[in-house]
């Protein structure tokens, strides 16, 4: 990429200034805390699970624009989905940006998520995309914390 | 444009072959130096030559090689000790950095003095590697860290040291220039403060010795530490000073060869300074390359230097000042050149990220000073700092990259 404009695409940028379902469920069945210890970015996610679907799920913390982005069009895609599917997205998330699986070649179901392909090829960056994905994934194992490192 | 200074900055820019590279198809801007200078060739050189003909093992054997490398060894130890002007090379410590001169302290002069209950005194604006060592120690013994407060701008508050310097306080550690904030403190009047209440003071140096003359002995340190590669040297090669009284009385730190008089099963007894504390191969390369660093810096003249930094600084602080929603951290009145700032709306890695899509290497983070980010509130800042090779061209790049961030911001 040599235009940073690949990257920071106006979604990206738009989710970064508004970020969706932003805050803390007051009753949630899952809650985790996810750290960068590298950066600093902060997240914290609480979501509400029944009947093997993620009812609702919201997040808060500070951090740079890929972690916030990332985070907020997280919580757009998994909401209202399986707990099946939220795994399945976790696990493709990962393997897009590991550089594994190519959205525009690969069968997945990422959808709009295909947007932070660009960031494997920045490894300072990755786990800043990551962070809200390590996170999902903690809380829904019923672990406390995640960490990227 | 071109700066005003005496120093002839295109003829510099020429020792160092890093500038001369393509970065992201364009001119490398470096502003960076306050995480690791760049190397001029002239020590580059100096490491190849001494790796490909003097080599080996120093203070063994009786071959003539290990002689010649013990000598160019040393040689670069007696050039450390002119630097900081001091009294003997029998003072100067070769360790691997910064950070382990002040673990060595913290670990044998530290061990040492410090108690149960007793107070270590460090100020607000301490990297990491002054502070997590103490910390250790402290919790190993029972002791109590104790911060000397900073206002707004990133100046120390002294106006009440005495009061913070207890009959517990067994050591003050101070960092002589703040790698975020650029804040030049007033060691010299601290350690007299300090000193008038009979504690004794540890000077991180890390920052300054690019930027200033150090002097030791007028300063009066107790202890005084640097790493090599701020200095445009190579990395894994750093310098503690110490008073002979305090090297003298600490005990070894790691044990092994080198720092031995003689060896049985029953007991050993140790040489003294420096080779107590130098146990095992030191990194003679890395030592040499010092040396030759420090050559470098004092062939352009430390002050010529210092200069040239602080009219880019102002010159940077200047323009920067005029970007809408930009915001300079640390405005203290004597600074070094280290220029922090934070963008409202954009976090600092991603107007890290975008500068280097630009080709201007920047650092943006917490600099390993968390508690100096939660003082000022901020999560991280954007750093630029300048060196010898840094022209007014690097700071109009640099003011174009932050428009860009801006642009693409919104």
């Amino acid at each position: 990429m040599s235009d940073p404009r690949e990257l920071y695409q106006q979604v990206i940028l738009e989710h970064n200034k508004k970020p969706r379902n932003f805050g803390k469920l007051e009753a949630c069945t899952h809650h985790a805390d996810g750290q960068n210890p590298l950066c600093g970015d902060e997240i914290e996610l609480t979501l509400l699970v029944q009947a093997g679907l993620v009812q609702d799920l919201k997040f808060q913390g500070h951090g740079c624009a890929i972690s916030q982005a990332s985070s907020s069009l997280m919580t757009t895609a998994v909401k209202g989905k399986p707990v099946a599917e939220a795994e399945l997205m976790i696990e493709q998330f990962r393997e897009m940006i590991r550089g594994t699986l190519d959205p525009a070649k690969d069968a997945n179901i990422l959808g709009k998520l295909s947007l932070f392909r660009g960031v494997k090829d920045l490894p300072s960056r990755v786990k800043c995309a990551v962070l809200p994905w390590v996170t999902l994934h903690a809380a829904l194992k019923g672990e406390e914390t995640a960490s990227t490192e | 444009m071109q700066t005003t200074t005496p120093l002839d900055i295109a003829k510099i820019r020429e020792d160092f072959p890093i500038l001369a590279r393509p970065y992201k198809d364009r001119r490398l801007v470096y502003l960076d130096s306050a995480v690791s200078g760049l190397m001029p060739r002239a020590v580059n050189e100096r490491i190849a030559y001494y790796q490909a003909f003097e080599h080996t093992n120093v203070h063994r054997g009786v071959s003539q090689l290990s002689q010649e490398a013990t000598d160019r060894f040393e040689e670069a130890r007696e050039k450390v000790r002119s630097f900081l002007n001091a009294p003997s090379n029998k003072q100067i410590i070769w360790t691997r950095g910064t950070t382990e001169s002040i673990n060595l302290v913290a670990q044998t002069y530290g061990r040492q003095h410090v108690h149960a209950g007793d107070e270590i005194l460090l100020s607000a604006m301490e990297h990491h590697s002054n502070l997590v060592p103490w910390q250790l120690l402290a919790e190993e013994r029972g002791a109590k860290l104790r911060v000397i407060p900073m206002n707004d701008a990133g100046e120390l508050l002294l106006d009440n040291l005495e009061e913070l310097i207890t009959e517990r306080t067994r050591i003050l550690g101070v960092t002589q220039v703040s790698n975020v904030l650029g804040t030049i403190n007033p060691v010299k009047e601290i350690i007299a403060r300090a000193h008038a209440k009979g504690v004794p003071v540890l000077v991180d140096g890390a920052q300054a010795v690019p930027h200033m003359v150090v002097d030791v002995q007028d300063l009066d340190a107790d202890f005084y530490v640097f790493s090599g590669h701020k200095l445009m040297g190579p990395t894994g090669i750093g310098v503690l000073y110490g008073k002979k009284e305090h090297l003298d009385a600490m005990p070894p730190w790691q044990g092994g060869g080198s720092m031995i008089l003689s060896v049985s099963w029953e007991k050993t007894t140790f040489i003294g300074p420096p080779g107590k504390f130098e146990a095992g191969t030191p990194p003679i390369a890395q030592a040499i390359g010092l040396g030759a660093a420090i050559d470098y810096v004092r062939s352009l003249g430390l002050d010529l230097i210092a200069a040239h930094g602080h009219e880019l600084l102002d010159y940077a602080t200047a323009r920067v000042r005029q970007i809408p929603g930009l915001r300079v951290i640390g405005e203290a009145k004597e600074k070094a050149s280290v220029l922090s700032f934070v963008l409202e709306g954009v976090h600092p890695h991603d107007v890290g990220t975008i500068l280097d899509y630009e080709g201007i290497v920047v650092r943006a983070g917490h600099h390993c000073a968390q508690p100096v980010m939660k003082r000022l509130n901020i999560p991280a800042t954007t750093r630029a700092s300048f060196a010898c090779f840094n022209d007014r061209d690097d700071v109009d790049a640099l003011v174009e990259g932050i428009l860009k961030v801006k642009e693409i911001f919104g």
